[in-house]
């Protein structure tokens, strides 16, 4: 988060949905940067706006979108600014990639995975032919640990791991700068999510890709976190360097949340946070974890800053 | 594909259904190959001229085989191949006698008599003197006249002759004295006594006796062979279902994908389109386009296509919306696939197994539009098809003839390319749409 290079980086993203009932403040004012060769986990409990992120991120907007503005910079270049055609042309794929929540899904059923792989390759005519896109197909299958033989298979031939692994390789087929991956381990088992962490994190190591980590399992994201972020009703609570958002979380949010996850050796009563989170339709005016938090005070009913606590920021004003 | 192919194997619907198609097929192939189209144009319109030597309203042959029929076929004689004797009787005349033999087995009467003449003379004409000579040895003696290049004396139309032998004469020469219900079986003979006045004249004949019987269709009242509409209706039919349906399912589908995929006004034009073509009634229109413009088989299998472009969208459209919120079409607009990929690519194949077998059961139904057409006079004027056979038998009174063969084949056809592409369609309907099977 702190001085670097700042190679990725978002500034007050705001992606509102209109609905009958009014604006949904899916995602409300988004600030953090990511360093080349990082890794950012967003974590934060259903609904609280993190795939909403991820689309804004990719600029992939359903039709209702009632406000969508902020600034989204790639190695200095802010491509929140770019016409939607070249958006789509130069920066999808080629630079920005996304595995999309639900992989498993998120292949075509009546196209043969390899050739599915192959499509960001032909759409961006990264490849000079169908031939040399095979290659390059076959290649980072063998990367991410498909077999070779699975080209020719359709997705409903393979496990969910082995899709995930497939949708995987179709964000990396073509280098992109940064890949957006959502919720890339859930309803799959232990084993697998373990095998997609360590694959994830040798792609880190190797290519210096940048990974932006959405998902609620805060356990499994620990695996390749360098940096970590943590959601709450449209807002980013927390940023941190992971080492430190794990050893000692400083919003109050945040710490509910790691005390929500179960550990092996410490003898500790799982908890949970009593109530929900508020509706983005209406969100409350001032802090919007207030009514659910324990340390609620009178300051909370005006809304925090970004509070800087060491290299961190956490918007809670018990750091003032 | 292949896996389609070895699931249908084991429909015997299917191969069945594959089997008349496949026969239908064969059968338009060999038609468009051995009677080419403007062949076919000019047999069908040729009427009188073309098949003066066919008999009229002839069962087809087949009849022969089905058990206490025997119906006489078509018997011709030729000069060429006949005993001809030629002296010279004086003052430049030649006297040319030709014995037209041949044997008569059937037990029923033939149905018209007709000699038809070949001369060649540069001022004067040949005279001819008729005779006939039945088997019982008595000579009949027909008439006498001047042979004109191509003339045709049909002796069953002959009135004065009628009156002499006291009856038709395709019936009075051929019946036997002691039982005139009957024919006399055996050798009959017509000898044709020609005086030629000129030294380069030339005279040949043909006698020939009009069966009952006729090629393999039969013929209608016009002595056309029947064969040559039901051949050439096979690729008339199926290139008409065949281009009326890809023409509507595929623009169909196209468009509701187009509008489901677009959405906002694209949509919304599309399906007030759809609602309007809905209540447009079709036949009215066509029957009045092929009233005042044009029947052209062309024009109207355009504005067939035209009126269901629209037809389907509304089932397309329920299923395209469901297969857009799929979460790999979002993957494909998310690693930069265009509008035209995603429709064409991602959204179209998804609906193949609904539309293959509706596609497969489409074809007949266009089918029976183009006979329909032709039946209620709307038929391409030129063609021969199926439907215009049965135009024609309806016209001609054809049932109240009792010339069952002349509805009955044409319809029959209709019939078994029906059933060919239904038994195929609800096979592959099976094979697609697996749940289907549990029903």
């Amino acid at each position: 988060m702190s001085a670097g290079n700042g190679f990725f980086s978002v500034e007050d993203l705001r992606l509102h949905f209109r609905t009958a009932r009014g604006p949904v403040q899916a995602v409300d004012g988004v600030s953090f940067t990511l360093d080349r060769g990082r890794a950012l986990v967003v974590v934060g409990e259903s609904g609280c706006g993190k795939s909403s992120l991820a689309r804004a991120i990719l600029r992939l907007l359903p039709r209702n979108v009632h406000a969508y503005s902020g600034s989204v910079r790639l190695n200095g270049m802010d491509v929140m600014r770019l016409p939607e055609e070249q958006f789509r042309r130069e920066i999808r794929w080629t630079r920005l990639a996304l595995v999309p929540q639900g992989a498993m899904n998120s292949l075509n059923p009546v196209i043969r995975v390899g050739d599915q792989a192959a499509e960001p390759l032909l759409i961006h005519g990264r490849a000079g032919s169908p031939a040399a896109a095979r290659q390059s197909v076959q290649e980072v299958f063998h990367e991410v640990g498909v077999p070779r033989d699975f080209l020719d298979r359709y997705p409903f031939e393979l496990s969910g791991g082995m899709r995930q692994r497939v949708a995987l390789a179709t964000a990396l087929v073509t280098k992109p700068d940064l890949i957006v991956l959502d919720e890339p381990t859930s309803a799959l088992d232990v084993l697998t999510q373990a095998g997609i962490m360590n694959l994830l994190k040798t792609i880190k190591r190797e290519t210096r890709t940048n990974f932006v980590l959405i998902t609620h399992d805060i356990a499994a994201a620990s695996e390749i976190a360098d940096d970590a972020a943590v959601m709450y009703a449209g807002q980013l609570v927390e940023t941190s360097r992971a080492e430190q958002f794990y050893r000692e979380p400083l919003h109050p949010y945040s710490r509910a949340l790691m005390a929500s996850v179960p550990t092996l050796r410490a003898e500790k009563t799982l908890e949970f946070i009593p109530g929900r989170p508020p509706s983005l339709i209406n969100p409350p005016p001032g802090c919007r974890f207030a009514d659910r938090c324990p340390y609620r005070f009178d300051k909370c009913s005006e809304e925090p800053p970004m509070l800087k606590v060491d290299n961190r920021l956490v918007k809670c004003w018990l750091y003032r | 594909m292949s896996r389609v192919w070895s699931e249908l194997r084991r429909y015997p619907t299917a191969v069945a259904g594959l089997a008349i198609i496949g026969l239908l097929v064969a059968i338009s192939i060999y038609t468009v190959i051995a009677i080419p189209y403007g062949e076919a144009i000019r047999l069908w319109r040729g009427g009188e001229g073309v098949w003066s030597e066919n008999p009229r309203n002839a069962r087809p042959i087949w009849f022969n085989l089905l058990p206490g029929v025997e119906l006489p076929r078509t018997i011709t004689v030729s000069s060429q191949r006949a005993p001809r004797r030629v002296e010279a009787v004086g003052g430049g005349v030649k006297q040319v006698t030709m014995s037209l033999a041949f044997d008569f087995p059937y037990r029923t009467f033939p149905t018209e008599l007709a000699v038809f003449f070949d001369a060649a003379y540069a001022e004067r004409a040949p005279h001819v003197v008729l005779t006939w000579q039945p088997p019982d040895g008595s000579e009949i003696r027909l008439g006498e006249f001047t042979a004109e290049p191509h003339g045709i004396y049909r002796i069953s139309s002959d009135q004065r002759l009628r009156q002499t032998l006291g009856g038709a004469p395709e019936i009075v020469l051929f019946s036997a004295p002691a039982a005139p219900q009957h024919p006399l079986r055996g050798r009959y003979t017509l000898t044709i006594t020609g005086f030629l006045f000129e030294e380069s004249a030339h005279l040949d004949a043909r006698l020939v006796v009009y069966g009952r019987a006729h090629g393999l269709a039969g013929t209608d009242d016009q002595r056309r062979d029947l064969m040559i509409a039901l051949l050439w209706g096979t690729p008339v039919a199926m290139a008409f279902g065949l281009l009326a349906a890809v023409g509507s399912t595929v623009s169909t589908l196209v468009i509701a994908a187009i509008g489901v995929w677009y959405g906002g006004w694209v949509d919304g034009l599309i399906q007030r389109i759809t609602e309007v073509n809905l209540i447009v009634p079709a036949v009215p229109i066509l029957i009045m386009i092929g009233t005042l413009y044009s029947r052209s088989l062309w024009i109207i299998l355009s504005v067939v296509i035209l009126l269901s472009v629209f037809a389907g969208t509304k089932t397309y459209r329920a299923l395209f919306l469901q297969v857009k919120e799929s979460p790999y079409i979002e993957a494909a607009r998310s690693y930069g696939a265009g509008n035209l990929r995603i429709v064409l690519a991602y959204m179209l194949p998804r609906a193949v197994p609904v539309l293959l077998p509706q596609f497969v059961t489409l074809i007949p139904s266009f089918v029976f539009l183009e006979a329909t057409l032709d039946i209620v006079g709307l038929g391409d004027p030129l063609l021969p098809t199926w439907g215009k056979v049965l135009d024609d038998a309806y016209r001609a009174g054809a049932l109240f003839g009792g010339y069952y063969y002349w509805v009955l084949q044409p319809a029959a056809l209709l019939m078994l390319s029906g059933l060919g592409f239904a038994m195929l369609g609800f096979a592959l309907d099976r094979v697609f749409n697996p749940r289907l099977r549990e029903l």
